[in-house]
């Protein structure tokens, strides 16, 4: 048993105990210093992921190759985000507590675990390690009421998405005779003799991880859940979790499920179809920006799901670049919002951005950037993401998806625009509170990944080439 | 499939004895699944008795892993179950404390309270 192969996560499992300690142990306020060692833990665990061997452990359970390293590599990042934007945020709430950062450190222990898994044991257990400590997140500002609802709905929704998984894994299982993903592809490679139990716990499956990644029919939690959480854990919500759901789904659908294409490839279309369309046009009515970022976020789900409904490396491929230019321009956005605060208090209205371009000529730059990026404007990053995925669902002959794709992301492109259009062309409001450096650095960081992207796309696309192979080798 | 086949004869041989087979554990499951989506959905008065749905699911799935396990005669799901019951004595244990700050703040747990914000 090669149990090196797990090295980052058991790691990173045993410095979150560590500051746990630490944390406990420390009669002082020990926020700063536990986000602080937690980041540090991250980039340990980054730096043990680049150089981990490919291979198989635990009896088949755990699979580390070139795809589990990409999302890894990804979803440490966006947790790194997330942690940084609390550092100001939490001050100001009065939630400078060390179990924040703690809580995001076992989640993406989870995250990560799910990016590995290579059986339904170990897919159900680290989707329930992300989720739970979730939940909690969600719920972290616990005088406040808004937090406490949008934890309690995340809760009672989410925990019914996970029963619907294990529900659908309890039929695979039971229909197919294995939870290995190899031996299923095996028992499942031809698409004539699937029963239909199994194909019900396909759907099952499916549907508990579109609730993940927030897709339509499954979205109904996002746009409160982004509303009334902390917006640090909004910002890690949007990225991590969304980056490792998707690439368990990718893993799932592709490896032991890979030959039953036809028969969840309609899902999958369907579910892209409703999301694109729902994120393009529920955002419009909007006027916070929290839940106006839900509503774009379901969009961008729908557009990453063409890539998985293409079914080839080349889709896959695109899943991957998109969701790297997800995190950078949503971690940017959000990085804005949080930006967003007069006298001490934080402010969520589009209104209040009115007459940025003036008032803070830097911070309207860097929002106009992410806006543009969203709406998949070139030269802009996502732009690119958007090029990759049509790409893919034009080779494989889904022109109907690639059609409706460019469409909705025209509608998107008014609710972005209309946040530029107030930033530079209302009348100027009073100006923000002096904008703390970690959120300068973080909006920098990404708007200049978001912005320079066009100019080294090679090392990510190859990577994320090499990692979607891997899949299908 | 080897798993129908065994199935079949499960089927048979519950007719004959009036036997526990595969089949009646599946329907039990099916029911306890409905039952708990509906507990969620239809419950207009207490979160505590969405909990309780949520555990149902959790138990049917529960039952379903048992059942295949033993018929197929692989350990794998009753090892999944032992997972699935920690997993859910965790799920239980942060669900009640949600709802105990979501109390203290609103001071009701009807489910038609909890509408603070929507969309």
């Amino acid at each position: 048993m090669n149990w090196t192969l797990a090295l980052p996560e058991v790691v990173l499992a045993c410095c979150g105990m560590a500051i746990l300690v630490l944390g406990v142990l420390m009669k002082r306020d020990s926020f700063q210093l536990c986000s602080m060692i937690t980041v540090g833990a991250f980039l340990l665990a980054a730096m043990l992921v680049v150089a981990g061997a490919p291979g198989i452990g635990f009896h088949g359970q755990f699979t580390s190759d070139s795809f589990s390293g990409f999302v890894k590599l990804l979803v440490l990042v966006a947790s790194a985000f997330g942690v940084i934007a609390s550092f100001d945020y939490n001050a100001h709430a009065n939630l400078r507590r060390f179990e924040f950062p703690v809580l995001i450190l076992f989640a993406t222990v989870g995250m990560m675990l799910m990016a590995s898994a290579s059986n339904l044991m170990t897919l159900y257990v680290g989707l329930e390690l992300q989720s739970l400590s979730i939940y909690v997140l969600a719920a972290f500002a616990r005088d406040e009421l808004r937090s406490s609802e949008a934890g309690l709905k995340y809760f009672v929704l989410g925990s019914l998405a996970s029963g619907l998984l294990l529900y659908g894994i309890s039929l695979v299982y039971g229909f197919s005779g294995s939870m290995q993903f190899d031996r299923l592809a095996a028992a499942l490679s031809d698409p004539a003799t699937a029963s239909p139990g199994l194909i019900v716990g396909i759907v099952f499956v499916v549907a508990g991880l579109a609730f993940k990644v927030s897709a339509v029919p499954f979205h109904m939690w996002t746009p409160d859940v982004y509303e009334g959480a902390p917006t640090p854990v909004t910002l890690l919500m949007g990225t991590a979790p969304k980056v490792a759901a998707m690439a368990l789904l990718v893993r799932a659908m592709a490896t032991p499920f890979g030959h039953l294409l036809v028969h969840w490839q309609q899902l999958i279309v369907l579910v892209s179809i409703a999301s694109m369309i729902l994120g393009s046009l529920a955002a419009i009515g909007q006027t916070n920006i929290k839940r106006l970022m839900a509503y774009s976020s379901i969009g961008h789900m729908g557009y990453v799901l063409i890539g998985l409904a293409a079914g080839t490396p080349v889709g896959i491929r695109g899943v991957l670049i998109y969701l790297v230019t997800y995190v950078f321009m949503n971690a940017g956005t959000f990085a804005c919002i949080l930006a967003m605060r007069r006298k001490g208090v934080a402010l969520e209205k589009i209104s209040d951005l009115s007459g940025l371009g003036k008032t803070d000529p830097v911070l309207a730059m860097w929002l106009a950037v992410f806006m543009f990026s969203m709406a998949g404007i070139p030269p802009f990053s996502g732009f690119w993401g958007k090029y990759f995925i049509f790409t893919a669902a034009v080779q494989s002959g889904l022109w109907a998806l690639a059609v409706i794709g460019v469409l909705t992301s025209v509608i998107g492109a008014f609710y972005y625009i209309r946040i530029i259009k107030v930033m530079y062309f209302d009348a100027a409001a009073e100006s923000f509170d002096a904008r703390p450096a970690s959120l300068s650095v973080l909006a920098g960081v990404s708007g200049l990944f978001t912005t320079l992207f066009f100019v080294f796309p090679a090392p990510i696309v190859g990577a994320a080439e090499a990692a979607a192979k891997v899949l299908f080798g | 499939m080897t798993m129908s086949t065994t199935g079949a004869t499960a089927m048979a041989g519950g007719t004959e004895m009036l036997a526990v087979s595969l089949y009646h554990y599946l329907v039990v499951s099916a029911l306890l699944l409905v039952m708990g989506i509906f507990g969620i959905f239809l419950n207009r008065k207490n979160v505590i008795v969405i909990l309780m749905s949520i555990e149902l699911i959790l138990l049917a799935a529960n039952l379903n892993l048992v059942a295949f396990s033993a018929v197929l005669g692989d350990l794998v799901g009753q090892i999944f179950v032992m997972f699935t019951l920690t997993v859910a004595a965790a799920e239980a244990a942060i669900g009640l404390a949600i709802v105990v700050i979501y109390f203290r703040n609103r001071g009701s747990i009807q489910v038609e309270d909890v509408n603070l914000m929507k969309g």
